[in-house]
């Protein structure tokens, strides 16, 4: 029969609107407003997974986030989402949810054979075992361990789902729309304050939502909850958020929220995010984010048909739904009293309140006499039965001296229970607050402040509807004034009714059962009971840290907020320590678990990184390039034509540039321009180089240290006035580079006069290199004399090229005649295409950055990051050249006087031959005196760069190899996995070591 | 995400748009080569990396790209004072006494 | 000391469990000790145990501030591996390895070593350089790793992306077989049982607040929060406050603290094979025996004791995981929390003696600690012991930062992990 427990009328759902959804195949129906738990118990279903451990069935137990055991796999549209919350998830039409950790099914779990084996399983018993065979652990025991554990079933496909990102401010933000949250905001509202209310629940309202026992203005709690509201909604300075959950409370009052935008949604509008980040900073934050019921550990607590006293009653006010027939109300507070009292006004029997109190208050035993309830008093239960649900309690009498006599058992279909109330301070705890024991309270309450938050209502403590409306109004006027300065006359609202109860335990309950044969359960989701975490004190977990670990005990999904309170009583009774010496775990973000999806936010794809693109980026994509990421750069690795492969173009790419000539883009080197008139000294202090005497018009490669004496960046850097250079850096080096002048301009040596400004993105730089590259440049240059004479290699000159303004280089990094045109980057791409054009004319081609590494290779010259790698002094480069000899003081130079940094032995650059010259060597492989080294022989050096060089007609390769010049023209090794590669040293430099090219 | 007050642009700003340059105060000798290796040694590398007040230095990267230097402790990581680079180093042990008192 | 067995787990199962001795005392400090270890992280217990397991020492104490593997060690992603490039790094944390092949059985304790393989992702031409680097000093070194295309590397870990498409492509991976995880809590339950067995005295919620030094300068005991405690000699171990304790006889170190994160997931079914790490685009993942995946994130960029750090942090490791993992989008973070790790300049730790006569310091291990944790133990006991340090860790000085001898991983592999 279709919602057999729903009631005739009342609650927030929709009779209207009824939706399909289905369960584990089977299809039921529910309404509108209606949360997957409401719906199933509206269908008589309380079962609803299988726990972790001992896969005993378990039913929904509360109504909300802290749900342990109702966590279902939701799936839509080829998307699946594991372990939701039923209590959290909104139905809709078509809603399809499965039950997990079980096999086949729900009903007939193999798993649940551990329960029978639960003897076996205590607290950390796999610390204990599965250590013999030792080989037995991979292969054996960890698979079976790994596929009896976990919860949900993963996600197998890539998500379809966008989330989005915002960042936002507002003067006061609100967590929490109970009454203390809504009176908040009104409050701080009414101030003219910048309001966000933001609440995990889809609807605005909390606990007054299912509050019927009072009234607010004279006022039922629903309707002054939809007036404060619309009053809300009418302000524009307020913003509602509900289904948004406040997550994670970061230094300076940064506060995350995660807002759910569609999943509620039968068919969401595509154009919608799934779920949204919002990063919120917040000038004052308002935590009114409740308590929560605290569940009682007694001996099978946790069959299905067991629930949280207010969440039967929350079922019952705000979705209509009956828990069950007959309810047995199991308690040790005043408030489960008042969930009795609706229950058996809406027509559920109730089979006892058995309160474990000698003397519950006068008042409800009176209310619960005229409804002709039975009450039991001094009174626990000791033990259910019930497969699949509960169908019986056992009860006990518990003496003055604390023993328990039993009192007989009552059948019963479902039982609700109250331990108390624990306060939420999770959100107050992670803003790095410390949580202070309260006696009176019986719970940890927020203490010093120590960013700009205060809490309000019962998460500080405060019960009683009318103290925490009061609470809440002061909260939002104080938050207000303290973020803003400003206040207004806020108007209370008075409540009546729902006074603030008395009463509450904590840890085990007592009972006259064989302390060894039942399970009590302390963290149902982690199946962890009270003999565990006695068993853990006794083995010497002292600390509730320790003993938190042992035996994963407020390590589930609620981290704790359901378990932690119990699980330090039971401690702290076995330690026979006060509650306060145990101590309390620190709460983490997030509050509840947060989409992955949501944190990455839109960054996926080409925009999980910014992808830099160079003037000629466009042509080569359409030209069939081969691109390789260098940084966030995408530069052109080579161009293949038909049929070639990287190293058939490469090849071809070369013996073109060495023929005739070859066009590279060169835009991603940094760029840095240094001005003023020390921009030379500055220069002098920064580069190993001398630099003061560099004629204007000239050019120089500059070898950068850092302070420790090691090479980090190179580049050619050239004079463009007496007072201006034009300094190129590497392009993975240009960032860190420029901020390191800046460093040392700004805070080191600030009297110098000089400016440096990044203009890496301000010029487009093709380099035309060959032969022939003057004659492919020639047409377009003006204003530059070309000839050798007056334009000799490492010149720079200030022109025009097609046209546009340009600094033309003529530098090289092939050994070729070569010329690197810059120009403004927009136009870039005109340049390059004209140059394209003119180079193909003159029998050249385009070539890419694998190419250029060849070119430099077979004329030695370095790359940092590849030659280099952190340890490579520049006299280990063989660049002591590129050290003014005469200078007092560069960056770097204190460094290079260091002991290790002039000893004997350091590893060289050299050049490798290998005896085979059609053998290329690994690059990264190592090198020996040895052909056959033994494991463990330290290495002499390895090969830093390798390649076949059309030039030479052969591999070639350059290497670091310990007193590598020493070695020339000895034999070493290479050892490879299948066998040891013979190599001569050589110098660094292959083709053309005189240089003649270069000046043709 | 720490806010940060830049003494240059006269404004808070989220982290991300500085970069932290480490201790601050440490200055590279006039005359390097006068430095013995342990007295190089401590200016490359030893840093007092204390558990309370700490100066170091931040750069406004993405804004004015100026350093400046603050004060922060480090175990609530609350800015105590931002100051311009050149500026002196504030005295930290009356800082603290004056926070805690 | 009781065995750990299955037979007698299975015994106990009969008591209810009742029978389960302590696992270590809770002693109150005695005035005096040969050897006190300031730190009961996973180094400074497996200090105490090799110390009294080779070398014979029985008057040792260790020291903690607060709850024994309460620091990095129960805060740390919990990866194993040893394919460093140097020798003498990969000597260091090989031996590391082979000592967590048989930990065990020697402590008598599950440590759940599980050598699933930990596999490190190359995106771009220089990683490939730099791996292929790795892979062939390695094999010298007789240290596994191997080369993995994308296609193989998918093979090992099926839930990778592979396409071309994506903004950094896998180009390939380095795979060491013998690499994995290990239980970080009973790494350090393991090695505190067995070391009280042995009488080493562990002494917790105990502060250090000075390090005593005679008139020669040589060390004399500690200050604790619990009065003075005399010793021979006195190694720290304290990873993120080691700087804050040598401060206390007035050595500075080459140390920054920095809050490092991570994050676990909601349990669910077997999902992840392996370890895969990406340096390039800092993600590291792996699944634990309970089904969480384990997520490492990075470090803030400033010096932090707070153990917590920010959100940007996280989330740009989120983003790396989701972009090789696209099914993980949906998967939720259930706790995300932070430890405080001691950075030395070049990405090495320092394990050795320092200025001060009698005073040992083992720190710098940064965010690669827990990997090395009976390796590290192991050469701090013998150093300790002996008074000179182990062949393995002879290089890892305090001096090398004056002489300029840096094991310099971050120089090589961008980021060490």
């Amino acid at each position: 029969m279709s919602q057999s427990f729903r009631t005739e009328a009342g609650g927030r759902i929709d009779r209207d609107r009824k939706v399909t959804f289905s369960f584990d195949g089977d299809q039921l129906e529910g309404y509108e407003g209606d949360t997957l738990a409401s719906a199933l118990l509206a269908n008589g279903i309380h079962m609803v997974g299988r726990s972790f451990k001992y896969h005993r069935p378990r039913g929904i137990l509360t109504s909300g986030s802290e749900e342990p055991n109702a966590l279902v796999g939701v799936y839509r549209q080829g998307d699946q989402t594991p372990n939701l919350r039923a209590t959290q998830v909104e139905l809709y039409e078509g809603l399809k949810a499965i039950s997990q950790n079980r096999f086949p099914s729900l009903g007939f779990d193999v798993g649940a054979v551990n329960d029978f084996l639960s003897p076996l399983f205590p607290a950390g018993f796999y610390y204990k075992t599965f250590m013999w065979p030792r080989s037995f652990w991979d292969r054996v025991y960890e698979p079976i361990i790994r596929a009896a554990a976990g919860l949900g079933k993963p996600p197998k496909n890539a998500d379809h789902d966008r989330y989005a990102n915002l960042y936002a401010h507002c003067d006061v933000l609100v967590v929490g729309s109970g009454p203390a949250g809504l009176a908040a905001a009104l409050a701080a509202a009414e101030t003219g304050a910048r309001v966000i209310l933001c609440d995990e629940q889809a609807e605005l309202g909390g606990s007054l939502l299912s509050e019927t026992a009072a009234t607010i203005d004279g006022k039922t709690p629903v309707d002054w909850v939809e007036d404060a509201i619309r009053t809300l909604q009418a302000m524009d300075n307020v913003t509602l958020l509900p289904r948004t959950t406040a997550f994670g409370y970061f230094a300076q009052n940064f506060v995350a929220l995660a807002e759910r935008i569609t999943d509620h949604v039968s068919e969401p509008d595509p154009n919608l995010p799934r779920e949204r980040l919002w990063q919120l900073r917040a000038k004052e934050v308002v935590i009114a984010a409740g308590s929560i019921e605290r569940p009682m550990v007694f001996p099978e607590n946790d069959r299905p048909g067991i629930m949280n006293a207010e969440a039967g009653r929350t079922y019952l006010n705000r979705y209509g739904v009956k828990v069950g027939h007959k309810a047995l109300v199991a308690t040790a507070c005043d408030t489960a009293w008042q969930a009795a009292f609706d229950l058996a006004d809406a027509g559920v029997e109730i089979a006892a309140i058995a309160d474990l109190r000698e003397n519950p208050p006068e008042a409800l035993q009176s209310i619960a006499q005229a409804r002709g309830i039975r009450v039991e008093t001094a009174c626990v239960v000791t033990g259910t039965t019930g497969r699949k649900r509960i169908d019986k309690a056992l009860l006990g009498r518990v003496s003055a001296s604390g023993s328990v006599a039993s009192a007989g058992d009552l059948a019963c279909d479902s039982l609700l229970m109250s331990g108390g109330w624990t306060p939420t301070v999770s959100l107050y705890s992670q803003s790095r607050g410390k949580v202070m024991w309260d006696e009176a309270a019986g719970a940890f309450l927020p203490g010093q402040h120590v960013q700009n938050e205060r809490s309000a209502g019962s998460s500080r403590g405060l019960y009683g509807l009318n103290d925490v409306l009061a609470d809440g109004y002061a909260a939002g006027e104080e938050a207000a004034k303290a973020a803003t300065g400003k206040s207004a006359k806020v108007t209370y609202a008075v409540a009546s009714g729902a006074e603030a109860g008395s009463g509450g335990t904590l840890g085990a309950l007592p009972d006259d059962r064989d302390a060894s044969r039942v399970k009590a359960f302390v963290d149902y989701q982690n199946d962890v009971t009270a003999k565990d975490v006695k068993l853990a004190v006794r083995e010497g977990m002292h600390s509730i840290e320790h003993i938190k670990r042992y035996t994963t005990t407020g390590m589930a999904t609620d981290q704790g907020r359901l378990s932690n309170m119990n699980a330090l009583a039971i401690a702290s009774k076995a330690l026979d320590k006060p509650l306060t010496d145990v101590g309390l775990t620190t709460f983490r973000q997030p509050f509840t678990p947060t989409t992955f999806g949501t944190f990455a936010t839109s960054s996926r794809g080409d925009f999980f990184d910014p992808v830099r693109k160079t003037p000629s980026h466009q042509w080569a994509t359409d030209s069939d390039a081969a691109f390789e990421d260098v940084g966030q750069w995408k530069r052109a690795w080579y161009f293949p034509k038909a049929g070639e492969d990287i190293h058939a173009a490469v090849a071809r790419e070369c013996e073109v540039v060495r023929n005739k000539l070859g066009l590279f883009d060169a835009s991603t080197l940094g760029k840095i321009e240094v001005v003023g008139p020390d921009a030379a000294e500055f220069l002098e202090r920064m580069y190993t180089n001398p630099w003061k005497k560099l004629g204007v018009g000239r050019c120089r490669y500059g070898l950068m240290l850092n302070e420790a004496g090691f090479i980090i960046d190179d580049g050619v850097v050239g004079r463009i006035a007496e007072d201006r250079f034009h300094v190129t850096t590497t392009t993975g080096g240009a960032p860190s580079v420029f901020a390191t002048m800046e460093d040392y301009l700004q805070t080191e040596w600030p009297d110098l006069d000089v400016w440096i400004t990044s203009t890496t993105e301000q010029y487009a730089v093709a380099a035309v290199q060959g032969p022939l590259a003057r004659e492919a440049i020639a047409p377009f240059v003006q204003g530059i004399d070309l000839s050798p004479d007056a334009f000799p290699h490492m010149s720079v000159a200030t022109g025009t090229f097609c046209g546009v303004p340009c600094r033309l280089f003529r530098i090289s990094f092939t050994g070729e005649v070569g010329f690197e045109i810059n120009v403004p980057r927009r136009h870039g791409e005109m340049v390059w295409k004209t140059l394209e054009h003119e180079v193909a004319k003159l029998g050249g081609c385009t070539y890419g950055t694998e190419t250029m590494h060849v070119l430099r290779a077979e004329k030695g010259y370095i790359i940092v990051g590849q030659e280099t790698d952190g340890t490579v002094t520049p006299d280990d480069a063989g660049m002591t050249w590129a050290i003014g000899k005469k200078k007092h003081d560069f960056v770097g130079k204190r460094g290079l006087q260091r002991p290790d940094l002039v000893a004997d032995n350091r590893k060289q650059l050299v050049g490798l031959l290998t005896t085979d010259p059609k053998v290329v060597l690994e690059e990264g492989a190592q090198i020996t005196e040895s052909a056959n080294p033994a494991v463990g022989t330290p290495a002499d050096g390895h090969v830093t760069s390798s390649y076949h060089s059309p030039a030479m007609g052969r591999s070639i390769a350059l290497a670091l190899v310990k007193n590598g010049r020493a070695l020339e023209g000895k034999t070493l090794h290479v050892p490879m996995p299948d066998g040891s590669i013979p190599v001569t040293v050589t110098g660094p430099v292959f083709f053309d070591p005189k240089g003649d090219r270069l000046n043709g | 995400m720490l806010l940060i007050h830049c003494p240059y642009c006269g404004v808070e700003r989220p982290e991300t748009e500085f970069a932290c340059r480490g201790e601050a105060h440490i200055i590279r000798p006039a005359d390097p080569s006068t430095q013995t290796d342990e007295q190089w040694a401590e200016f490359l590398y030893l840093r007092e990396n204390p558990k309370g007040l700490y100066a170091e230095r931040w750069r406004h990267i993405h804004g004015c790209g100026r350093f400046f230097n603050a004060v922060r402790e480090t175990v609530s990581d609350k800015f105590v004072k931002v100051y311009k680079a050149g500026e002196p180093k504030p005295d930290l042990e009356a800082l603290a006494k004056e926070m805690s008192a | 000391m009781k065995r750990f067995s299955f037979l007698e787990l299975a015994k106990n199962a009969f008591n209810a469990h009742q029978n389960w001795g302590r696992q270590w005392r809770a002693p109150e400090p005695k005035a005096e000790y040969d050897i006190v270890i300031v730190g009961a992280g996973g180094h400074g217990l497996a200090t105490a145990y090799y110390l009294a397991k080779e070398h014979g020492m029985k008057n040792i104490a260790v020291i903690e501030k607060g709850w024994l593997g309460g620091g990095n060690t129960g805060r740390n992603t919990t990866i194993v591996r040893s394919n460093y490039l140097w020798e003498e790094s990969a000597a260091l944390y090989n031996h590391a390895v082979n000592l967590w092949q048989g930990l065990s059985t020697d402590l008598n304790y599950n440590v759940m070593y599980s050598a699933r393989g930990v596999m490190m992702l190359a995106h771009t031409v220089h990683d490939i350089q730099v791996f292929k680097r790795h892979i062939h000093a390695n094999r010298l070194a007789g240290v596994q790793n191997e080369w993995l295309s994308p296609e193989a590397a998918k093979d090992y870990c099926p839930p990778l992306n592979i396409e071309k498409n994506i903004r950094y492509p896998v180009m390939g991976a380095a795979l060491q077989r013998v690499g994995g995880t290990a239980r970080h809590d009973a790494v350090a339950w393991g090695y505190a049982r067995a070391a009280d067995d042995m009488g080493v005295d562990i002494i917790q919620n105990c502060a250090v607040t000075g390090i005593r030094r005679g008139i020669d300068g040589a060390v004399e005991g500690v200050e604790t929060a619990k009065g003075f405690i005399k010793a021979k000699k006195v190694g720290v171990v304290a990873a993120g406050h080691t700087s804050v304790l040598m401060d206390m006889v007035g050595v500075r170190m080459p140390l920054e603290s920095n809050p490092l994160q991570a994050l676990v997931s909601e349990p669910v079914k077997p999902a992840f094979p392996c370890v895969v790490m990406s340096n390039t685009i800092h993600a590291y993942i792996s699944q634990s025996d309970k089904g969480e995946l384990v997520i490492g994130a990075g470090t803030d960029q400033f010096v932090s004791y707070s153990q917590t750090g920010g959100i940007h942090i996280t989330t740009h490791t989120i983003d790396a995981i989701c972009e090789l993992f696209p099914m993980f989008r949906r998967m939720r973070m259930l706790r995300n929390w932070g430890g405080i790790v001691d950075n030395t300049p070049d990405r090495s730790p320092i394990i050795g003696k320092t200025p001060v006569p009698g005073l040992f310091v083992n720190c710098g291990w940064g965010t690669g600690g827990f990997k090395a944790t009976p390796g590290s133990g192991h050469v701090f006991a013998h150093t300790i012991a002996k008074d000179e340090p182990h062949p393995i860790n002879a290089p890892f000085t305090l001096d090398r930062f004056r002489t300029g001898r840096l094991i310099d991983e971050a120089a090589a592999a961008a980021v060490a992990h």
